[in-house]
């Protein structure tokens, strides 16, 4: 049967598509269409990132067979511009900052738009109902829900947005430099773009946690397949057959050999054109298995070794001792103990790993999502043996990662097959097998102590910790070793001694996930400050303001924190407001009900960047022929540095933001920034941004005779120097580093793990359905010191954003390999799971970053989990042990 | 390739169903069939089943109001019940209308398509359970209805014959006046499958329960009604309702755990639901 045309109209325009008549609305769109405004997040309706309207109505075009759209008016992002509605959201969302990452926000617009147009002004209610099929993993919802019940504000205001004035773009609400592409549809993520004529890759994963495995003759399924060009297997790796983190840890291989580690470890590929692909049937494939029993945390400490170089499966053991903690904690006056377990988190970024690569001579491109270029840069190198100068990589548009595209996934098996056949090849992961492959939140086992004096002085702190780092090193040693230094909180606490230990097991591997396992270390440590404060009768609030660190003080590990210690000030901003929820919690429970009402609160303290490494960035602005450019290394996975970097860099070379080209992490185009983790871009390269406008600006002022107090202009051509044109014979350049100074941690975790870090205090109102167990959260409101916002708007994003996964992680998310591999079984808060949250921002300079700013990627996250179990307890006096706590748990909790 | 066809008639959906060498896969809405091909696609399992296409057949459309019952096509979607005028013995199936997943499955999902499918925790069966709602399903040689109740089998199976198609599912009337209520119990606001749901629908006179029918979802593989309650109910004053539920009223019930829940915590939910959805409309939960 030859497949007819089908016709029907999309933006306005008749099209006519040849293509089988259950052929996905999303891949007309996409592949036959090149509408790649429309994104595939699951290809299951489970994230309505491919969120069309179909004659008006919203629908998941992934869900759509072409023959039902037959004659019917489709409208995607791309058309979205053509109606006065669709442009004036289309501002809201840029006002707002309701896009970050902005792969949900084709998706958002378009469930949004269906709303609109019938209605103009909707409630908060409404919109809610309307997007409620959208999943957003960045935003945390509340600057979407805003655009949408403002966008009928925009109507009349047709023009772009106003840009900061020279030297006023630090500290301004400035729109993300990068955001028009994101709410038009015409950023490329990974799946987005391809060279012309690009094969497709497939990898092949094993279903069994640990098998071992042999291939067979591969030649009847050629064979049969005649399309197939190329079957990739460890014996193909030019290079070295692993990669990660550590320099000195390459352990996990790019194809396994002989045996697979973990339920979705990567046995081989293969290399098509994609119909050929597509029909390949995994029992086709000629493997046999050997099922062999998986190690889980249990047994694996001391048991069977997974890795002839682990023995006893501990991958690393991180510890601070200061004092004697059993000591203090046995001449305490009140001690407390808990014990809590977590679950594995996915990262769940919407946007799917996905790329490219490209052999070119005796170099080789690879174009895919990633937060750290370099890094893959030299994994590249090391797997196809070849020069780093070799390899360049062009970061995607990054729809997301959380710590969840460190790690390279699809890069070295596209080079390698790029490099052996000499042709592009591209790879898009579905949503389950993304979800089987990559990294996890490790899940944490934690037991803990601590005690205090008769007045609520904290005496000593004891900290086990046992992670899961599943098959592979990955992150687990910076886990390890980022606990143990976090794990007593932003508190003075005279002895402590805390051990965290990252064990192997069959499990996928833990990576890292905003936090690196300190959200986990929070609430077990949070708990306890909840318990003391009753044993001695103090507010809880208060008892955590009067063992809070201060300006001077010395932590656990010997660093005396000179600046910027601004906990105090977050827990006075918050005080007022934690005694009015609870004034209106205790009026709510006197009026009784099924709903018991709570308030909690939680502290954490974040340190910025690597711990006790170097973690260097190199920024770079020109003035040349082609104009002022920002050549800017350091990937935005959506948090949004590429607007404060910019920011930044305009400020301190004086002229408007608004004036730069940008080149973005293009590792032929750019300096290493480092990765985008450790909420380290703003502090780290946002100084190498100040320094390399400094240095320009400098340069400039040198060249015109100027003093420093010179006031620079740019008309896009010409840069004017109080008013004269600065005449260049050869182009000036301003280049910045920063390392941030620290020292390397000695056995006993002592010395200066990082040069600064970032304060927060949250607080938590809800209820607990006493009979069911569900929480309904009400209100958060978040006090963080962020040393300077640079953009409060972003700020304020990553707090949101962060609140929400960690809402996730306390109330929903777990993963469960075999069982909740895709978006529907594994939940993440949709639009009606995140209450109002109420954002205040400290502002406590730190004098070493850019403008006093430190940084919030991750301080964001951490104290919302423990923040809510704290509030559960004071509903319920239940303390929650396992995690999420869904609603059978807390009902168990609150029997017990 | 796979077969896919898409008829514009009953009558030559039947022929083709029943001249089909392979038995084609019915297809609605897409909303189970395509999430399920995606899920075989991640591991390698691509589905070749040729698919037939409902959607164009215009006996599968549209509500009608007949002398005693409602006929309600198969082509209807959620958001067409969500949004329909319909006496009040349909609210609990228009509260479960606007309650699965978001606004684009209810826009393309159908109820059928939901009983067809036939999981434990489909969202439309136990409020038409608890309506005593039969399955219209055309075959060559003709017309039949079956209850709901006899027309879903087990988990994921049906009565439906292979050459046969679902056209309509009939809901008898029930008394003016009559009150049904949904409860669903969920781990997330939106986009959740079930963990529990009860379907009630009371008819009173003089204040006393003439009849009671009450069902609930996901705690066995079929949806169950309660007869041992629904008997307890009858002849009581409604005020009193809420306060019959007992445990050994969910005999039928056979819970299970898994990743959403655990079996004694959904047996405990379900007399909790069952004890709100028969309380009188001022007791609702209070904020
Ligand atoms: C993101 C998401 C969230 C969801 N949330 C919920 C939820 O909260 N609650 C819930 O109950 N469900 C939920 N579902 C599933 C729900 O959408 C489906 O059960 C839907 O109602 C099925 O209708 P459909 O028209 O899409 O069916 P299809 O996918 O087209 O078909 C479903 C099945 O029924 C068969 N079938 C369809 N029509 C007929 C017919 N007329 N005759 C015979 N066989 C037929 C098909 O062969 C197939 O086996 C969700 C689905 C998604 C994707
Ligand atoms: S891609 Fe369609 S819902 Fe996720
Ligand atoms: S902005 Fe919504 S997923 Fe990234």
């Amino acid at each position: 049967m030859t497949a007819q045309a089908t016709l029907l109209s999309v933006n306005g325009t008749a099209r006519a598509v040849t293509a089988p008549g259950e052929t996905r609305l999303t891949s007309v769109l996409r592949d036959a269409l090149g509408l790649t405004g429309t994104k595939v997040g699951c290809d299951a309706g489970d994230c309505g990132a491919c969120t069309v309207l179909l004659d008006g109505v919203q629908v998941c075009a992934c869900l759509v067979p072409l023959a039902q759209a037959e004659g019917r008016s489709v409208t995607t992002v791309e058309g979205l511009a053509a109606t006065a509605m669709g442009a004036a959201l289309q501002r809201a969302f840029l006002h707002h900052g309701a896009a970050q990452c902005g792969i949900c926000t084709p998706g958002m617009l378009m469930a949004a738009t269906e709303l609109l147009a019938a209605n103009p002004r909707p409630t908060e209610a409404e919109a809610m109902a309307s997007l409620g099929g959208v999943l957003c993993r960045c935003t945390g919802y509340r600057k979407i829900l805003e655009a949408v019940l403002a966008a009928h504000g925009f109507l009349e205001d047709g023009r772009p947005p106003i840009m900061p004035a020279a030297g006023c773009a630090v500290g301004s609400r400035m729109p993300r430099a990068d955001g028009l592409a994101k709410v038009t549809g015409a950023d490329r993520f990974g799946a987005d773009a391809a060279p012309a004529g690009s094969l497709w890759l497939r990898a092949v994963r094993s279903p069994y946690p640990r098998a071992r495995f042999a291939f067979g003759d591969w030649a009847p399924l050629l064979a049969r397949h005649p399309g197939l060009i190329r079957v990739l297997t460890a014996a193909d790796i030019p290079g070295r057959n692993g990669f990660g983190i550590y320099p000195d840890i390459k352990d996990q291989p790019v194809f396994c050999e002989r045996e697979a580690r973990y339920r979705g470890d990567c046995l081989c590929a293969l290399v098509s054109d994609r119909a050929t692909l597509d029909a390949i049937r995994f029992d086709e494939l000629p493997i046999t298995w050997e099922v062999l029993e998986p190690v889980t945390l249990d047994g694996a400490p001391g048991g069977e070794a997974l890795h002839a170089r682990w023995p006893d499966n501990v991958l690393t053991t991180g510890r601070v001792v200061s004092g004697d903690a059993e000591a203090a904690l046995s001449a305490s006056v009140h001690v407390a103990a808990i014990g809590i377990e977590t679950s594995f988190v996915e990262h769940a970024y919407i946007e799917p790993e996905a790329g490219w690569a490209r052999r070119i001579g005796q170099r080789v491109e690879v174009f895919a999502c990633t937060q750290a270029p370099y890094m893959d840069l030299e994994e590249v190198a090391g797997v196809l043996g070849i020069p780093q100068a070799a390899v360049r990589i062009i970061p995607s548009a990054c729809g997301g990662g959380f710590g969840g595209k460190l790690d390279v996934s699809i890069q070295p098996m596209l080079a390698v097959a790029a490099w052996l056949l000499d042709r592009p090849v591209r790879a898009v992961l579905p949503r389950s097998e993304s979800m089987v492959s990559s990294t996890k939140r490790h899940p944490a086992r934690i037991t803990a102590r601590a005690g205090c004096d008769a007045t609520g002085r904290l005496t000593g702190f004891a900290f086990e910790g046992l992670y899961d780092t599943g098959a592979y090193a990955s992150w687990g040693p910076t886990v390890a070793g980022r606990v143990p230094v976090h794990a007593m909180g932003p508190y003075r606490v005279p002895a402590v001694a805390s051990r965290a230990r990252a064990i192997l097991t069959s499990n996928p591997p833990s990576g890292a996930f905003r936090g690196f396992g300190v959200p986990q270390a929070a609430i077990a440590q949070e708990a306890l400050w909840d318990r003391l404060a009753d044993s001695v009768g103090l507010d809880r609030l208060e008892f955590r303001a009067l063992n809070a660190l201060r300006a001077g003080d010395t932590t656990a590990t010997g660093q005396v924190l000179e600046h910027s210690v601004g906990l105090v000030a977050c827990l006075d901003a918050l005080r007022p407001r934690w005694q009015a929820l609870r004034a209106e919690a205790a009026a709510a429970n006197a009026r009784g009900g099924v709903r018991r009402h709570g308030v909690g609160i939680a502290c954490m303290w974040y340190g910025i960047g690597n711990t006790g490494m170097s973690n260097p960035s190199t920024m770079r602005v020109t003035l040349g022929p082609d104009g002022l450019v920002f050549h800017n290394g350091a990937v935005d996975i959506g948090q949004g540095s590429t607007t404060v970097l910019l920011q930044i860099a305009a400020d301190a070379l004086g002229l408007p933001a608004g004036g730069f080209r940008l080149v973005l992490g293009d590792t032929d185009l750019t300096a290493d920034a480092g990765k985008t983790s450790a909420s380290r871009q703003t502090f780290v390269s946002g100084r190498a941004a100040a320094a390399a406008g400094k240095a320009l600006r400098d340069a400039v002022l040198l060249r015109a005779n100027a003093g420093p107090e010179a006031k620079l202009a740019w008309d896009g051509s010409e840069l004017l120097v109080d008013g004269r044109p600065l005449a260049l014979e050869a182009p000036l350049e301003g280049i910045g580093r920063f390392d941030p100074p620290t020292v390397p941690l000695d056995a006993n975790g002592q010395g200066i793990p990082y040069a600064t870090y970032g304060f927060a205090a949250q607080v938590a109102a809800l209820s607990v359905d006493m009979e069911l167990g569900t929480v309904h959260l009400r209100r958060i409101v978040a006090a963080h010191d962020v040393g300077r916002a640079i953009n409060p708007t972003l700020v304020e994003g990553q707090i949101h954003g962060g609140i929400a996964q960690g809402i996730g992680l306390a109330l929903m998310e777990e993963y469960l390999p075999g069982r909740t591999e895709n978006l529907h079984d594994y939940l993440i808060p949709t639009v009606g799971d995140v209450p109002e949250i109420e954002c205040i921002l400290v502002e406590e300079r730190e004098p070493l970053g850019p403008f006093g700013a430190k940084g919030i990627g991750e301080p964001a996250l951490v104290p919302t989990a423990p923040a809510i179990f704290s509030a559960i307890r004071d509903a319920t006096g239940a303390t929650i042990m396992r995690i999420p706590a869904l609603p059978h748990r807390v009902l168990d909790a609150i029997g017990r | 390739m796979t077969a896919y066809r898409r008829p514009t008639s009953l009558q030559e959906a039947l022929a083709l169903l029943a001249e089909a060498p392979r038995p084609p896969l019915l297809l609605a809405g897409g909303t189970d069939v395509y999430p399920a091909r995606a899920a075989g696609e991640a591991w390698m399992q691509p589905s070749d089943r040729p698919l037939l296409d409902l959607s164009a057949l215009p006996e599968l459309a549209g509500i009608e109001e007949r002398a005693d019952h409602h006929r309600i096509g198969a082509l209807v979607t959620w958001a067409a019940l969500r949004d329909a005028a319909l006496p009040c013995w349909f609210d609990a199936l228009r509260q479960a209308a606007a309650q699965v997943g978001g606004a684009q499955v209810q826009n393309r999902g159908t109820l059928v398509g939901n009983l067809c499918n036939a999981s434990p925790a489909a969202d439309g069966v136990p409020a038409l359970l608890a309506l005593d709602a039969e399955v219209e399903l055309a075959g060559r040689r003709g017309t039949r209805r079956l209850a709901l109740r006899d027309f879903i089998l087990g988990n994921r199976q049906t009565g439906r014959a292979p050459d046969e198609i679902a056209t309509a599912v009939i809901v008898p009337k029930a008394t003016p006046g009559a009150r049904a209520r949904f409860e669903k119990l969920g781990a997330r606001a939106y986009l959740v499958i079930s963990i529990v749901m009860v379907a009630v629908v009371v008819e009173a006179t003089d204040g006393r329960i003439a009849r009671a029918r009450v069902a609930i979802g996901a705690c066995s593989p079929v949806a169950q009604r309660l007869p041992a309650l629904e008997a307890a109910l009858t002849g009581l004053p409604v005020e009193a309702a809420a306060a019959i539920p007992q445990p050994e009223h969910l005999a039928p019930l056979s819970p299970i755990d898994d990743v959403r829940a655990t079996a004694g915590y959904r047996r405990h939910t379900a007399l909790v639901l069952l004890r709100r959805a028969l309380s009188a409309p001022a007791e609702a939960r209070a904020a």
